[in-house]
């Protein structure tokens, strides 16, 4: 193909997206496009997945049946929004083996805030909250993404996350309506958990280079600078019914802006973590390969029955 | 080691409708697409009958030949009922 009927294949691509016309698997795409789909589907499918492990650990410690059983059904629908995605990005052409061997190197990324370590039972509430309520805001943008599988992944985890917000929100809530050490705690785990939510959104727009593509192909409907300002606006009246202090001397309302105005952020943590020198990186990864190396038998013993019953089908035949 | 292949999962959401599809899955057999899928697909009551198939037994059209596969249908006026001109005063027809 010569460069003029690449670029007017482009020109026709871009204007189907202008249009608001889906793009689905097996139709011609720009190799950019595909790789970056591959990458942020892939990445937004590995925090599903290491996100459940920050969590896993308080399964056994819940407070009450009714508090371990959402839980348990939280980290079963972040299992299945793993796998939504993960096959949306196998239609991409890339083997769920490929992915889980980036994972698992070090090569693809995860969402930063999984690095965080969650030490009481108030950061299952404020990890629901905040991390939850971060994601969703994101998700909801993304539900009218131009590449069809990924959107329509999109709208079935909104559907389903709406609750894992909820739920921690409430345990929030009956911490801070307990007893004074309880509500401590849940300003304790606002105070871990604020910042790094915010950083949830990624850099600034100003340092995200592909903030533009991203957006002409509207795998990005909201730049990170709006939807960080989205979050705050939103967040800000829920930690007042709480009756907890968001931790930031310079949050306040800008009558003129309608907009809350907040503190800068440490972007020199934010790209540490990114780097993988957070609290739990190295803990996350090791965990989530050691699940993957130690289940490798029951997949081959699963492939070993699947063969001996064919086996037997085809001899009956006989 | 060998890995699992994949399916494509198809439900019912209620009797009355179709099955669609829905989504895919790796599994070792059909057995277990069918167990996966119930796991993966329907935790919220959203089928009432599941469909798993291999995702090498599909064949699909190629969307690069949309343009002779579907246009013949689209010079054919005629198959429209709005195609055929009728006095007003005939209704419900």
């Amino acid at each position: 193909m010569s460069e003029k009927e690449l670029k007017s294949l482009e020109d026709l691509f871009q204007a189907r997206i202008d249009r608001d016309e889906k793009i689905e698997p097996k139709e011609w795409m720009p190799e950019k496009y595909r790789q970056t789909h591959i990458r942020q589907i892939s990445q937004h499918a590995h925090s599903e997945i290491v996100g459940m492990l920050p969590e896993a650990n308080w399964i056994t410690r819940a407070p009450s049946l009714r508090r371990k059983v959402a839980l348990l059904a939280k980290i079963q629908d972040e299992g299945g929004h793993g796998l939504y995605l993960y096959s949306a990005a196998e239609t991409l052409g890339i083997s769920r083996e490929e992915m889980y061997e980036q994972l698992h190197s070090g090569k693809a990324k995860y969402s930063s805030i999984f690095n965080y370590p969650a030490v009481t039972w108030a950061d299952m509430g404020a990890v629901g909250w905040l991390v939850d309520g971060a994601a969703i805001m994101n998700q909801v943008a993304l539900m009218g993404t131009s590449y069809g599988p990924y959107a329509r992944a999109m709208v079935r985890i909104c559907k389903e996350e709406s609750f894992h917000q909820r739920q921690g929100y409430e345990i929030l809530l009956t911490l801070c309506n307990g007893t004074p050490e309880q509500k401590a705690m849940a300003q304790d785990a606002l105070n871990r958990w604020w910042w790094p939510s915010l950083m949830m959104f990624g850099p600034k727009d100003a340092e995200s280079p592909n903030t533009e593509q991203s957006v002409k192909w509207k795998l990005k409907r909201k730049t990170n600078d709006e939807l960080r300002q989205q979050f705050v606006d939103q967040t800000v009246p829920q930690a007042n019914i709480l009756g907890l202090t968001i931790p930031d001397p310079n949050l306040k309302w800008n009558e003129e802006r309608k907009h809350y105005d907040f503190g800068d952020l440490d972007w020199n943590e934010f790209w540490q973590v990114v780097k993988g020198h957070g609290p739990c990186n190295k803990q996350r990864l090791e965990a989530r390969k050691s699940a993957w190396e130690k289940g490798a038998w029951v997949r081959d013993a699963a492939v070993a029955y699947a063969e001996k019953q064919e086996d037997r089908e085809l001899k009956k035949a006989i | 080691m060998k890995n699992w292949p994949l399916w494509e999962v198809f439900i019912r959401s209620k009797n009355g409708l179709e099955h669609r599809h829905c989504g895919s899955l790796h599994a070792a057999d059909a057995q277990m697409a069918l167990q996966n899928a119930r796991d993966v697909y329907t935790r919220r009551m959203e089928g009432v009958s599941i469909w798993v198939v291999p995702s090498s037994q599909i064949t699909a059209s190629n969307p690069e030949l949309n343009g002779e596969t579907f246009e013949p249908a689209m010079d054919k006026a005629y198959r429209h009922p709005t195609f055929y001109e009728l006095p007003d005063e005939l209704k419900h027809m």
